[in-house]
């Protein structure tokens, strides 16, 4: 589901850009503390790590999965790349992934490129890393309880990419559809997708952790006290030592990062939402009958957003409820991310390195 | 939900589309689309003119109109959302044979296809005409930042490497017998991409030792830097700079 | 008096996990000299060859490459004397095109332009390798691959050779064209290796590495014909091989 040119308009297309921009810069960061390695071996493993897991994912979003009578379905991978190698690397992946796939295959609009990465690659990773890490609190500690998380996780991430695309549609389609018949179909459709993507990954995951099980970001908790009991007192120390340094720059500079991208989206969708009360404002001027003149109004008046409105109630209803849908759909975003940052610097700090 | 994307769409050529730097093509579709998304629909005609464009564009490029055709396919899904607008938007009503249909909805789904083909077709020009590894490059010269080049560029290189094996794991998989048909055989196929992703993430760090071994220290060592001339910069923006009056026509009238 | 070119003394080293795997390693290779490393799985060999460009850092003992001792201080210098050939050229050869992979070491340098042109001209013709240098990698044989692996080093112009089994997955004539290629260099060579008539055709000298330290070291004949010895460390002449037979 690449969104092509034309589909969301040029604000909302540049806003999804800035956030997309700015959820890649903040990841390069996380990413960076994910994939680690020793300062002696070199120091940044993110370059060839991250290459090839991108590389993996673009490959496995190739592998058919029989449904059934001829039909197949695919991975979309986000959620699989959030639980494997974390939620940074993960929306750094997804996002080269789908770079690659405009620039180079034609694969979703280049104008696009910002709503498809903000979609694919940031909501999904970090909803279904928030639902993983939520439920791995609740869950037992064991591989079956990552497996569960995983399959809930990959479950939701998919509707969740649904809405958020519905609410980006909302706030800066091209066309007025009823958000919420269109809401309640993306979302339907989509939650039936994403019970094949939830099997799917869990299974993948599943299998992942039966091998190396150090390689999955997800289950560290796991391997941790495992090698406890197996080291005796040697590796005893090792759990305790990474408490000392905690890492106080590079949180505030994650914070700030988010903050950024938080103002900057908000400021930018609010633009976009004012455009259609301009709109809407020309549409009363007209009146409700002159539906046909609205078109040329809007296009003399208003060169940003000449796209469609083509009711007064209908305008009215998304130039109000977009503005407030798209900077709440914005702060979920960035909360999630947020929420995920904390949740990774805990983690870090008590956490054992792989 | 395509089914992939394995095709590589370069068309190895030496016509003068061919010959261009990259990152002037890589601007030129980037203003042509920009400009074709500005377009207001109801300039039907404008549309067509974009639509020579290109065609000329693609002359001169060598490239053949079915191949041009064929890759607009990976537009369908879309095409499917274009297709039930005018069924679902409401607002003024038309007939069309029998069926009543919506006015706006009609004019929603132009808009998407017309922008929507448009905008892949500049695209697939673009990739027939320009190497990966040229487009990456071209990229960087834009200013995408070098950790995104360098991710991008192991994607591609280890893209097919990947790929390969992903594909000497279905052949021994279908040697044994095995051939998947449906859910049941989900576990045996999600094995497969587990194992892959471990070694993926292997060659990762082998990779990573390779490159320490020979002096990496995080940055990439960037080569082949020929400077771009004028006249390049010319022929690359013949085509958004074509496609702007028409695009202000089409706002004025 | 001439320094040796690697000088390997009580070399010990642990994983981080707490596995052992070497337990002072003793060893001198000359200036010049063709050495084979051979050992079974899991001898530590690997882990050794890690430690010759300071990957890994040693646990205890030292590691000196023509004089320069391994550490933090010199390892710019050390990574470009020291020029690993890895087992598998995929993983060698990451840039896209055969010539930016070659180029890659000497750039990372500081070479540009001309001058790295030649560098990179010079290392591919000294593998035989010269008209493919715009190709990507993934569109040679495998023989030419490992080859390229060797021109990537070469490039940088090493003291030391440090090859990880080179003749794997070799068919015969590639196998015997790499032969040609190394027996053609003018580099002191440390070759890992599980092919011991691999080893005998191409090292004078052979060192056994078997359950982290050095247990034997000398003339390959001798080492591949001390029959008891090559039981001891599960090591293996294919059938029909005598070394003693071989001119």
């Amino acid at each position: 589901m690449h969104v092509p040119d034309g589909f969301i308009n040029a604000p909302v297309s540049a806003a999804a850009g800035v956030v997309a921009a700015a959820a890649v810069a903040v990841s390069l960061r996380g990413a960076r503390k994910e994939l680690g390695g020793s300062p002696e071996a070199g120091g940044d493993r993110v370059a060839p790590l991250a290459g090839l897991v991108a590389a993996f994912v673009f490959a496995v979003q190739m592998l058919n999965f029989p449904v059934a009578a001829g039909t197949s379905g695919h991975l979309l991978g986000g959620a699989l790349a959030a639980i494997l190698v974390g939620p940074w690397t993960g929306v750094l992946c997804i996002a080269v992934v789908l770079l690659m796939q405009g620039v180079l295959f034609a694969d979703g609009g280049l104008t696009a490129l910002g709503v498809n990465i903000t979609v694919m690659g940031v909501v999904t990773v970090v909803a279904a890393y928030a639902v993983f890490r939520g439920l791995r609190l609740v869950l037992p500690r064991t591989r079956g309880g990552v497996t569960a998380a995983t399959f809930v996780a990959a479950l939701v991430s998919v509707p969740a990419a649904a809405a958020a695309f519905t609410l980006v549609y909302a706030v800066g389609g091209t066309t007025d559809v009823p958000v919420g018949k269109v809401l309640t179909a993306m979302v339907g459709v989509h939650v039936l997708i994403g019970v094949g993507e939830a099997a799917i990954t869990a299974l993948t995951v599943g299998a992942v952790l039966a091998v190396r099980p150090d390689l999955v970001h997800g289950a560290r908790g796991l391997t941790a006290p495992l090698k406890l009991r197996v080291g005796g007192e040697l590796v005893d120390a090792a759990p305790a030592a990474p408490e000392a340094p905690a890492p106080k720059s590079p949180r505030k500079l994650w914070i700030g990062g988010v903050v950024t991208a938080l103002v900057l989206a908000g400021v930018v969708s609010f633009y976009a939402s004012a455009s259609p009360d301009g709109l809407e404002k020309v549409a009363a001027d007209q009146g409700i009958d002159a539906k046909a003149d609205q078109y040329e109004h809007a296009t003399a008046d208003s060169p940003l957003a000449d796209y469609g409105v083509e009711g007064v109630e209908s305008a009215r209803l998304s130039g109000g409820l977009a503005g407030v849908i798209g900077v709440g759909a914005t702060l979920a975003v960035g909360t999630g991310a947020f929420w995920a940052v904390r949740r990774r610097r805990t983690e870090n700090t008590g956490g054992a390195r792989v | 939900m395509g089914a992939g994307h394995a095709h590589q769409l370069y068309r190895r050529g030496d016509s003068p589309v061919h010959g261009l730097p990259p990152h002037t093509k890589l601007v030129a579709v980037l203003g042509f689309v920009l400009v074709v998304v500005a377009t207001p629909r109801e300039a039907v005609w404008a549309f067509a003119l974009y639509a020579a464009l290109l065609g000329a564009v693609a002359a001169r490029a060598r490239v053949p109109a079915g191949f041009l055709l064929r890759r607009l396919a990976i537009e369908i899904p879309f095409v499917a959302f274009a297709v039930l607008m005018p069924f679902v938007v409401p607002g003024e009503q038309t007939s069309v044979l029998g069926v009543s249909l919506s006015v706006p909805g009609l004019w929603g789904a132009w808009n998407i296809l017309a922008k929507g083909t448009l905008g892949v077709a500049a695209s697939v020009l673009l990739a027939a005409t320009t190497e990966l590894r040229a487009l990456i490059l071209g990229l960087q010269r834009l200013g995408l930042p070098s950790p995104i080049v360098q991710i991008a560029s192991f994607m591609i290189r280890y893209g097919d490497v990947i790929t390969d094996e992903m594909r000497r794991m279905s052949v021994a998989r279908r040697s044994r017998g095995f051939e998947a048909r449906g859910v049941r055989h989900w576990g045996v196929l999600a094995k497969s991409a587990g194992a892959l992703f471990i070694r993926s993430y292997e060659r990762g760090e082998r990779v990573h030792l390779a490159m320490v071994s020979r002096g990496y220290t995080g940055t990439m060592p960037l080569l082949d830097e020929r400077p771009t001339t004028r006249a390049q910069w010319a022929a690359a923006l013949a085509l958004p700079l074509a496609a702007l009056p028409i695009c202000i026509l089409g706002r004025t009238l | 008096m001439n320094t040796p070119s690697l000088e390997v003394s009580g070399l010990a080293y642990a994983y981080p996990d707490g596995h052992q795997a070497l337990f002072g390693v003793d060893l001198t290779i000359g200036r010049g000299e063709r050495v084979a490393l051979l050992g079974p799985n899991g001898a530590g060999k690997t882990t050794l060859v890690l430690h010759l460009n300071g990957i890994l850092t040693a646990g205890a003992g030292t590691v000196t490459v023509a004089g320069l001792p391994v550490g933090r201080k010199h390892m710019a210098e050390i990574r470009r004397k020291v020029g690993i050939v890895f087992q598998d050229p995929d993983d060698q050869l990451f840039m896209p095109t055969v010539r930016e992979d070659v180029a890659f070491g000497p750039a990372a340098a500081g070479l540009r332009g001309a001058e790295l042109d030649a560098v990179v001209e010079r290392a591919l013709e000294k593998v035989g390798m010269t008209g493919y240098a715009d190709r990507p990698p993934h569109h040679l044989s495998f023989g030419q691959r490992r080859r390229v692996a060797v021109a990537t080093v070469l490039a940088g112009e090493p003291e030391i050779l440090v090859l990880d089994e080179p003749s794997s997955n070799l068919d015969p004539a590639s196998r015997r064209e790499l032969a040609d290629v190394l027996r053609s260099l003018d580099v002191t060579v440390l070759m890992v290796t599980h092919d011991l008539p691999y080893a005998l055709e191409l090292c004078p000298r052979s060192l056994v590495l078997s359950e982290g330290v050095i247990a034997a070291d000398g003339p390959t004949r001798e080492i591949l014909g001390d029959e008891e010895l090559m039981n001891r460390h599960r090591l293996e002449l294919p059938f029909g091989f005598v070394p003693g037979s071989v001119a």
